[in-house]
């Protein structure tokens, strides 16, 4: 509302100013007063840019440009890590191949050519690590046979297969097909549990390999749950902080904060403590008759165990939002209501619960996306149900080394939350969000 | 989150680079107990001998963090104790210095080193210093009369109702589950080479499945054990060991179908201290330096001369240490090489499935 104010009243002194005057008004030192301001509100901004400049350039540097490098690893491989780098005779050869004929007498030459120079370059290991990614069983293939291709004779495609029987096999050469681009959709359709064939063609991976698609889901489920969870925990608290003297209220929301300045790691840590088997919760459930001692709850390492400390770890997230926004909403509100008539339940429902939407919103959205890449909690208290697509991130980050899988996860990961940032900027509005 | 985390770390390696270069030497291992038995036996005689110092970091496996070192050209750690699967795949991809054997020290009678190590311990860009092993033990104050002896008995839930830990990773796993299955353990690497294998590897593991605690950290099975959390566990042998043997914990290790493997020194490519970790490395694997470091934990020393020199513990003189060795004859019985080549080539594969399973 306050810039169209403003852009009525200059427009209504620019007519007055022409009006009156036929010479352009002028400063002191006799430039024209229009092209003054313009110098002036030029420094000015210029001087708030430069505020903001080191910000920027950190932000561009240290998030953008790397989340989007990194990213690129998804679909196209780093030199360093692609098989055509190290391959060069065999890769254009692979390109035109059409994957049915059987393999030619040149490209058993050329694929012994590029073991004897991979294994005189010590590349071959990264080229076995990236072949065996695409068909299981082949590292060693390429390790060993890389030791005896030096003092192979020709012809090759008879000293070869010879040599190890699975050269003869059109499997192997589909898959280095398959793996001689650097540019590649077999990353992200791994990601989502499928298969990019030697032909293009895509298809579902076998059953006891879908695993990306099932995370994902729980994932989804599980904050989803946290979120929904944080609204009914939070509300209450949010609702009493903000109707408590100050006094009062902000001794209580000391009380909020306090966990929220603890480790991460400690809460889970004291989590696992509460919940487990032998653990303080479960002895209260004994001593009261709830459980025998033999039967105890399962509680932790599990996705129940996973679902607590995250709510509890998240909370502090909504309620702080929750509580921002129900302070500025005025009691009179409410008592209006009521004074005209209202009951108590109407009166919250019609008039406070509205006006406290935006804090849900905050909260929410905060929570949500806080609570969909959380790994290090489920990792401690997941055990094997309660574990989510974070932690197969940090498994191939860490464990498999195999980046541009991790990169292609995090991708659809990141498709997800935006396409729900759209579909809450359609159905609630972001405008709608407030954080205080 | 990731991304975020690891240009933090990229950052704060690139910040504290000047710092860690005015040390002479940074060793890197696994921590807990068995970092500690690796600074008593080989980093502290190692500074008083020369003069300098060693800066020990701990780190949790994998080649994530050398891989970005090497790869970001900015080596901060200039040894690393590593498993043997990391040591070759490493080396395959040149992100490991190539080592010259000949600087390895003779034994104290005269042999060389080459023939003093172990068969299968000396690597092109690797030197082992010990043997440690897989195995599964159980809280004798909380087992009744009827005390597990096979790795049967881990999977017979009937016969010993309760939980069980297990590591987070098919290895291991799978080998034990087709022992328990009744494959002989010599043949475990055939069976498991077939795609049958695996099934039947995988079938015997969901009998275990609804009574599974996952761990991945070493120092998680002893914690399980003691909170009673599970009943019985596989777990590192030193680390069990070390929980009787320091913290008078009433465990006991069940040597059945034992899966050893070893721990081997690597120096990262490029390490800017490369001559101090050769003279280190060369210190350290010494008969008397392996066998100074099974008193401090049940590890086997990777030189034949050592096994001569293994003593007792520490601060026990009572508590002799050779029984409690991995290659111990009574323990050695039904043991199981880990075999790297089995696991380079199908871990891609394993591992989803592995996953997969444990998600489902």
């Amino acid at each position: 509302m306050a810039p169209s104010i403003l852009k009525i009243f200059s427009k209504s002194a620019m007519t007055n100013t022409s009006a009156d005057y036929t010479a352009p008004l002028t400063a002191a030192d006799g430039t024209p007063l229009k092209k003054k301001l313009r110098q002036a509100l030029f420094r000015s901004r210029v001087r708030a840019l430069g505020l903001v400049v080191p910000l920027l350039i950190l932000i561009i540097m240290a998030f953008l440009i790397p989340i989007v490098m990194f990213l690129g690893r998804g679909v196209l491989e780093p030199k360093s890590d692609s098989f055509s780098t190290y391959m060069l005779n065999i890769s254009p050869i692979l390109q035109e191949w059409d994957g049915n004929t059987p393999p030619t007498e040149a490209m058993y030459a050329a694929l012994v050519a590029d073991l004897v120079q991979t294994r005189a370059d010590k590349t071959i290991g990264k080229v076995a690590t990236r072949i065996n990614r695409e068909l299981s069983g082949t590292r060693s293939l390429f390790t060993s046979s890389g030791r005896k291709a030096k003092s192979l004779q020709a012809p090759f495609s008879e000293s070869l297969p010879a040599l190890k029987k699975k050269w003869g096999d059109i499997e192997t050469w589909r898959a280095m097909k398959v793996v001689s681009k650097r540019f590649t959709m077999a990353y992200l359709a791994s990601a989502v549990d499928l298969k990019v064939n030697y032909d293009g063609s895509v298809q579902r991976k076998g059953e006891d390999r879908r695993i990306h698609m099932k995370l994902l889901g729980r994932t989804l489920q599980i904050s989803i749950i946290v979120t929904i969870m944080g609204v009914i925990l939070g509300y209450p608290i949010a609702f009493l902080l903000s109707t408590l003297s100050v006094r009062t209220s902000n001794l209580l929301l000391i009380l909020v904060l306090l966990p929220f300045w603890t480790s991460l790691l400690v809460r889970t840590t004291a989590w696992i403590a509460v919940l487990q088997g032998q653990g303080v919760l479960n002895d209260l459930f004994v001593v009261f008759g709830l459980a025998t001692d033999d039967d105890r709850f399962s509680l932790i390492y599990n996705k129940t165990g996973t679902l607590i400390s995250m709510t509890h770890i998240l909370l502090p997230f909504m309620v702080l939002p929750l509580y921002s926004v129900m302070k500025t909403i005025p009691p009179t509100y409410v008592r209006a209501a009521k004074s005209m008539g209202a009951t108590p339940w109407t009166a919250f429902w019609r008039v406070y619960f509205p006006q406290s939407i935006p804090g849900i919103g905050a909260g929410g959205i905060l929570v949500f996306i806080l609570a969909i890449s959380f790994y290090i909690t489920p990792a401690l208290v997941g055990g094997q149900s309660g574990t989510m697509i974070s932690n197969i991130i940090d498994f191939h980050m860490r464990s498999s080394l195999n980046w541009s899988l991790a990169a292609a996860l995090g991708f659809v990961l990141l498709v997800i939350v935006l396409f729900l940032y759209w579909l809450y900027d359609r159905i609630v509005g972001i405008d709608n969000m407030k954080l205080g | 989150m990731k991304i975020k985390t690891l240009l933090m770390g990229a950052a704060a390696t690139a910040m504290f680079a000047g710092v860690a270069t005015a040390k002479d030497l940074t060793v890197v291992s696994w921590g807990g107990a068995y970092t500690k038995s690796q600074v008593e036996a080989y980093h502290k005689p190692w500074m008083a001998k020369t003069g300098k110092s060693i800066t020990s970091e701990d780190y949790n496996g994998g080649m994530a963090e050398i891989k970005a070192q090497v790869e970001a050209d900015n080596v901060t750690w200039d040894l690393v104790d590593v498993e043997l699967s990391q040591a070759i795949s490493g080396c395959d991809e040149g992100l490991l210095e190539t080592i010259d054997h000949s600087i390895l020290p003779a034994a104290p009678d005269g042999t060389a080193a080459t023939d003093d190590f172990l068969p299968g311990t000396l690597f092109d860009c690797a030197v082992a210093n010990i043997v440690w092993s897989t195995i599964f033990a159980y809280d004798e104050s909380v087992m009744g009369d009827n005390k597990p002896t096979t790795i049967a008995d881990f999977f017979d839930t009937k016969k010993f109702p309760g939980k069980r830990g297990l590591r987070k990773n098919p290895k291991a796993n799978l080998e034990m589950a087709l022992v328990a299955d009744g494959v002989p353990s010599d043949q475990v690497y055939d069976v498991l080479a077939t795609p049958e294998g695996i099934d039947r590897a995988f079938a015997k593991l969901d009998t275990l499945k609804a009574d599974a605690v996952w761990w991945e950290a070493g120092a998680q099975p002893p914690q399980l054990l003691a909170d009673g959390e599970v009943v019985m566990t596989t777990a590192y042998n030193g680390r069990i060991f070390n929980a009787v043997a320091s913290e008078g914990q009433d465990f006991a290790i069940v040597w059945d179908a034992q899966i050893y493997d070893l721990d081997l020194w690597v120096i990262p490519k490029g390490s800017p201290n490369k001559e101090a970790a050769m003279d280190f490395l060369a210190f350290s694997t010494a008969t008397e330096q392996l066998a100074a470091q099974a008193s401090w934990i049940s590890y086997g020393p990777a030189r034949a001369s050592s096994a001569a020199l293994v003593g007792s513990f520490h601060n026990n003189p009572d508590l002799a240490m050779a029984p409690q060795m991995p290659t111990a004859p009574n323990n050695f019985g039904t043991a199981i090489q880990n075999d790297f080549e089995f696991w380079a080539d199908n871990q891609d594969e394993l591992n989803e499935r592995f996953n997969t399973w444990l998600a489902n």
